[in-house]
Parts: C-alpha cells; sequence; structure tokens
C-alpha cells in the first residue's frame, strides 16, 4: 500500500530545547495509526508540524506527493489535511451548521462579488454546502443539533462536532488530537467505532494521539512511540507494548528490571 | 389561505414571545407616559410617534411569515418621508427639536461609515484605529475627479455645475463613487498588507499610525516631489455637485443639479439613504456568505480557522478592502455634499468617534451600528448644542455650574462618558447581534482554558 504521508528526519527546537529530534514517520493510505508517549514526548509538536502551525528546524514532509514542510496551515488543509484540537477550539459562538461550513472554506469558491450578487451559481453553491453541512453533523451522530450554539453543546457533541468540521474540510487524512479525553467509557467505544467507520465508509487515514491504551490498541495498526522528542519504538500494538523502552518511559527504569 | 394556516399555527409562539416584549415596553413607556402627563407636553404627534414605536416593537413580528420584513421596510418608509414631515413634528424634552435634514444627511454618511468599519471590528474583529485613512482617501479621491484641482487638464465625463471650458477633471459623482469605493478599498489592501500579519494590540497600534499618516501627507501633499496632490492645509474646494445633467432631465425629469435644485437638500438626504441601504444591503450578504463566516471564524478563533482552511491574510485582506471601500464612498459623498474636502477633517479623533458609534451601537449588529451612529452622529451636529441651549435657559447650568456653560465645547468628554457608561452597563451594545450577546454574558471560566496546551 503507498504511503499518503512521509515525514522524514523532521525536527523542532524551540531555542536551546529540541521538542522533536530527527523522527521519521510514515502514514500508510487507509490505515490507522497512533503515536503515544509521556506527557512533554513532544505528540503534539509534531502534529502541529504536520499541519502547518510549526514550521519544522529540520526534515522534510511529503503528504500525497507533495512536498508540505513548511506550508501555512490553510494550505495544507486544502491539500487534505483535517485535523481537531486537543483542547477543544470550535467557533463557540456560531451554530453547529455554520461551524461545519467554516469547513468548508477551501471547497467553496464564491468570493466577494458573487456574494453580493448571489448569482444561480452561488445560490446553488450554497445550497450544497448546507445540504453537505447537515448530512456531516447526521453522520457524526449530532442531528437535530444544526442550530445550536457550539458554545451550548454538551462535552461529548463538542467533540464530535470537531470531527464533523474537520470532515467537512474534505480530508484524506484526520488528525485527531487526544479525541477521547474527558469521554467516559461507553463514549470512548462509541467514539472508537466512530473512527472505524470512517475508515471503511470514508476511505481515511487516521492518526491518533491518544492516552487511553484500549483505545490506541483496539484500533490501531501501528503504534509510534516518543519520548523527550524521539522515537523510542514502533510497531503493531502487540510489539510496542511488550518493548523494554516503551514499558521504561512510562513506569520507569525499575518496572523492567 | 396557505398564509392565513401558518399565521395561525404560529399564534402561540407570536403569543408567547409578545408578552415579554410588552412588559419591557411598559416598563420604560408608563413612566415615560406620567413624566409627560404631569409636564404638560404630550402633543398628538408624540402619541403616533409612541403608537408607531409599539407597534414595531411590541408584537414578536419576525415569528410570522414575512414578518422579518415588516420592522426594516416601516423604519425604510418612514427615513424615506422624513424631510416631509419633520417641520410637523413636535419637540422632545430636553433635545427639543428633531434633527434637520441637513443634519440628516452628515447622519447618514456616518452611519455609511459605521457600517464599513463595522466589517472590519464588528465581523472580522480587527481592532482599526485609523478607519479615517479611509474616509480621507475617499474624499480625497473625490477631490481629485471632480473639481478644478488638476487644472493643467481639461476633462470632463458627465460632471455637473461646471461649464465644458472650466479647467480641471470633472467627472460624474455617480461614478466618482464607484472610483472612489474602488481606490479606497486598494488603498485597504495597501495598508492592510504589511499590517494584518499582527493581532490584537499591535494591529491596533499600526493602524493608529497609519491614520495618523493619512491627515498628515494630506497636510503636506501640495508638494510632493514638486507635484500638488492635496493642495495642503487649504484644502481643495469646490468640488462637484452630483446630479444627472441636461439630457436625463429633459428625457425622464431627473435633477440636472443637486446643489441649484430647489429642494437640494431632500436630494442629498434621499441619495446619502440610497447609499445607506446599498452599504446594508451589501454587509447582510456578505456576512451570510462563505466569506462572511470565515470572518467571524477568524475573530473566533484564528488557529482554529486557518486549520480549517481559512487563509489568514487573504481573509483579513477582504474585511479590510470591504470596509474601506464603504468609507471610500461616505468620504467621496461627503467630499461632494460639502463642496471641499480639508485635512482638518480627518484627525485621529474622527476613527475614535465611528469606533464609539459601532461599539455603542453593538459590535457586529447592523441595527445597532445604524442606532449607535445615527445618535452619536446627531449629538455631535445638533444634539449637543439643543441640549446645552435647554439647561442654560432652565437655569440647570446655573444650578450646576454657576453659570451658562457651552455644552458642544465638552463633546469628546461626553463621548468618553458614553462609551465609559456603556462599556459598565450593556457592553455588548445597545441592540447586540446575538452572537455577541452570548459572548458577553459568559462567566469568564466556563470556556476559557485555564492555561494554553499549545506548547507541550
Amino acid at each position: 500500500m503507498a504511503d499518503l504521508l512521509v515525514a522524514e528526519g523532521v525536527r523542532k527546537e524551540f531555542g536551546g530545547l529540541v521538542a522533536v529530534n530527527d523522527v521519521d514517520f510514515t502514514i500508510p493510505e487507509r490505515a490507522i495509526v497512533s503515536l503515544i508517549g509521556p506527557n512533554g514526548a513532544g505528540k503534539t509538536t509534531f502534529f502541529n508540524m504536520l499541519t502547518g502551525v510549526y514550521k519544522p528546524t529540520g526534515g522534510v514532509i511529503v503528504f500525497d506527493g507533495h512536498d508540505v514542510t513548511g506550508k501555512p496551515p490553510h494550505a495544507i488543509t486544502e491539500r487534505g489535511i483535517g485535523r481537531t484540537f486537543q483542547n477543544i477550539r470550535l467557533f463557540h459562538n456560531m451554530t453547529a451548521l455554520e461551524n461545519t461550513l467554516v469547513g468548508m472554506h477551501s471547497r467553496l469558491k464564491s468570493g466577494v462579488l458573487k456574494s453580493v450578487l448571489r448569482p444561480p451559481g452561488q445560490k446553488r453553491e450554497e445550497r450544497e454546502a448546507h445540504d453537505r453541512a447537515h448530512e456531516l453533523l447526521e453522520f457524526s451522530g449530532l442531528r437535530g443539533r444544526d442550530d445550536e450554539m457550539a458554545r451550548n453543546l454538551s462535552y461529548g457533541d463538542q467533540r464530535r462536532l470537531e470531527v464533523a468540521r474537520a470532515l467537512a474540510t474534505v480530508p484524506k487524512l484526520l488528525l485527531l488530537d487526544e479525541p477521547t479525553a474527558g469521554m467516559n467509557p461507553q463514549e470512548t467505544a462509541d467514539f472508537t467505532s466512530f473512527v472505524s467507520r470512517l475508515r471503511e465508509e470514508q476511505g481515511l487515514s487516521v492518526l491518533l494521539i491518544e492516552h487511553d491504551m484500549r483505545v490506541v490498541m483496539g484500533i490501531s495498526e501501528r503504534v509510534t512511540v516518543l519520548d523527550y522528542g524521539e522515537k523510542i519504538a514502533e510497531g503493531t500494538p502487540q510489539e510496542v507494548q511488550k518493548d523494554e523502552r516503551v514499558i521504561e518511559a512510562y513506569l520507569g527504569s525499575a518496572a523492567v528490571s | 389561505m396557505k398564509l392565513l394556516d401558518t399565521v395561525r399555527a404560529r399564534r402561540p409562539a407570536l403569543k408567547r414571545e409578545t408578552m415579554p416584549r410588552a412588559k419591557k415596553f411598559a416598563i420604560v413607556g408608563l413612566p415615560a407616559l406620567f413624566v409627560l402627563a404631569i409636564t404638560g407636553s404630550a402633543s398628538l404627534g408624540l402619541i403616533v410617534a409612541g403608537l408607531i414605536l409599539a407597534a414595531l416593537y411590541v408584537p414578536a413580528w419576525h415569528v410570522l411569515p414575512l414578518g422579518k420584513w415588516i420592522v426594516p421596510l416601516t423604519v425604510i418608509v418612514l427615513a424615506v418621508l422624513y424631510p416631509f414631515y419633520q417641520p410637523n413634528l413636535f419637540d422632545v424634552l430636553v433635545f427639543g427639536n428633531f434633527p434637520s435634514i441637513d443634519t440628516g444627511v452628515t447622519m447618514l454618511i456616518f452611519i455609511m461609515m459605521a457600517l464599513g468599519l463595522n466589517i472590519v471590528v464588528g465581523y472580522a474583529g480587527l481592532l482599526d484605529l485609523g478607519y479615517v485613512a479611509f474616509y480621507a482617501m475617499g474624499a480625497y479621491t473625490a477631490a481629485w475627479f471632480a473639481s478644478q484641482h488638476f487644472s493643467n487638464v481639461t476633462f470632463h465625463l458627465g460632471g455637473v455645475g461646471v461649464g465644458p471650458e472650466v479647467p480641471g477633471i470633472h467627472v460624474s459623482i455617480w461614478l466618482v463613487l464607484l472610483i472612489a469605493g474602488i481606490i479606497t478599498a486598494f488603498t485597504g489592501i495597501v495598508i492592510g498588507f504589511p499590517t494584518l500579519r499582527l493581532r490584537g494590540d499591535y494591529l491596533a497600534i499600526v493602524t493608529l499610525g497609519f491614520g495618523e499618516i493619512m491627515p498628515q501627507i494630506a497636510n503636506n501633499g501640495d508638494n510632493l516631489a514638486g507635484f500638488n496632490v492635496t493642495n495642503g492645509p487649504q484644502g481643495i474646494n469646490p468640488i462637484d455637485p452630483p446630479g444627472f445633467g441636461d439630457s436625463l432631465n429633459s428625457a425622464v425629469g431627473l435633477p440636472t443639479d443637486f446643489l441649484t435644485s430647489p429642494n437640494s437638500l431632500r436630494l442629498f438626504y434621499w441619495t446619502a439613504l440610497g447609499l445607506v441601504l446599498f452599504t446594508v444591503f451589501c454587509s447582510v450578504r456578505l456576512r451570510d456568505s462563505r466569506l462572511g463566516r470565515a470572518w467571524i471564524a477568524i475573530r473566533e478563533d484564528e488557529t482554529a480557522a486557518a486549520a480549517m482552511g481559512v487563509p489568514l491574510m487573504r481573509t483579513k485582506t477582504w474585511a479590510y478592502a470591504a470596509g474601506a471601500f464603504f468609507g471610500g464612498i461616505a468620504g467621496a459623498y461627503y467630499a461632494s455634499f460639502k463642496s471641499g474636502t480639508f485635512p482638518a477633517d480627518f484627525y485621529f479623533n474622527i476613527s475614535v468617534f465611528i469606533l464609539c458609534m459601532v461599539i455603542l451601537g453593538g459590535m457586529g449588529s447592523i441595527w445597532g451600528v445604524i442606532v449607535g451612529a445615527a445618535f452619536l452622529s446627531y449629538l455631535n451636529q445638533e444634539g449637543l448644542a439643543n441640549i446645552g441651549a435647554w439647561m442654560n435657559k432652565n437655569g440647570v447650568s446655573d444650578a450646576v455650574f454657576g453659570k451658562d456653560i457651552d455644552v458642544p465645547l465638552y463633546t469628546s468628554g461626553i463621548f468618553g462618558v458614553i462609551l465609559v457608561l456603556t462599556m459598565l452597563f450593556r457592553p455588548e451594545g445597545l441592540i447586540p447581534s446575538s452572537r455577541r450577546k452570548a459572548e458577553f454574558h459568559e462567566g469568564v471560566a466556563e470556556h476559557a482554558p485555564l492555561y494554553d496546551v499549545e506548547h507541550e
């Protein structure tokens, strides 16, 4: 299977601190892979480099055959990487529907003149966008919440809306930053099957940053472990679980001996 | 029949939403009525005005089909007919008579500018303290394209009020308004390019700088590399008036020249009203479009907006350009109305003045901005003088200050007080948009994160 995303020697320094140290990383098409590691391991920094929030200090990121290293976030989103945020970052004073519509920004075309004059083409585009937004919200389990302000949604629904909004960008690769944080076991299980459905029904690749090991071990084909900015292990969930360096990183060196 | 059925079906909703409005209206209205009754200043006009206000405000019209048009249409009709009934209007307590048509024109021009600034500040959330730069740009564009300033060329294209032998560029004001809008929008893009990379306070400071640069250029522009661009402190006048020329006059009876027409002021008033309606139309359509959503998204959370595919620089620059466009048209029209443009008209206080209108009315709310701009520009033009006259006549000044005072002298101070009071008691503005209302009535802790986890 071809690789959708290839990152080679990606490095990020904040002053003297090396947050991510020459990490090689690939994501195959239609795969669910996970990135784990203790707090401060550099997972989110790595994530932010893939999505263009940070410029890498070194290394190359190739997505879908295009070099996207250091490109601005909107350009990377346009190429097909959608993301959610660890600390939910919805547009709180917009409705669920509007949030989803903002996600479609790069897929719609109307500019200033068309917005003011509203020729038939623009009207059709808006109508189709609205229809698609309704569908996406329903698919993400937010039926009937379309006109609710994002701020008024429950925590779980806000998480779902973040995914719906990311899906609206029509991604090939979806990056989820700790999507189940704060969910109860039932919600977590629902979410896990939802992510599997994304791959089955929409053919997406998913990169997951996650703390909940049951989620990680349950759905990912491959797990990569970061610690102090370095890749210390990579493999199937079973392999990684047995890896001595991983156990050491999580539980301390005494646990290994 | 179908319409009737819908009305019947929505009756409970109408009833439910009307009751609290009626209560609110009564809480304000009944004491007012009482005051009027004991002071004996009630008149027929006042009662009619009160009834119209009640009819517009109390029933929840928006619940009914087509109901959302009732209030705007009534307001438009009242505004269009204003010159006809204005002379017969009653005096308001303290404020005196209703604004004259002359003041009305200025109010409408400021409404237009405030609506333009509202796109930048209210929609996209970019604090612009130098909006006067766009106003100046529009005014000077009108001066260049419709006056005798460039007297070494003679170019006429529909300009009215000047003979064909008069030197200078004389383009029809209608065309000049469009040119001014476009040139000013372009200025907005040029100014936006270096400044819009900045966020928040930094952006505000840089726009403040540009707002200061503009009047300086206007003041010293009589010799830019040997070329007289702005005619320095004397300014440029006269500027041609709007008008339709002789051929359109004889064909369809449109006025030849606004300035010499017998209802000169009314023509200026209606044209300004037309420009305001045009601005409102564009504002609403832009707000409810792909671009408008992107603006609001940027205001809410820039990082998230960028991650959703919104190009920050381009989208913000469009907000600047759109805001500048209307500011430019307003500036050009004002220059034509006043028949001149002077650097002293474009100082920093005008930027703040327009910003106050937006804040007082309610950022992002079109109704709010209209009310805020109308009220403040009225106070500036007539209101404060009227209040001062009333205070002096009735001994209020004597009792409080020990002598008669000249209230308009304290305009800036009074606006400052109004702004502080707004921030204290109604930070979301007089008529807030539904979004803003929610924003201001949330506890700080509700969703503001205690720490930012971006740097893991």
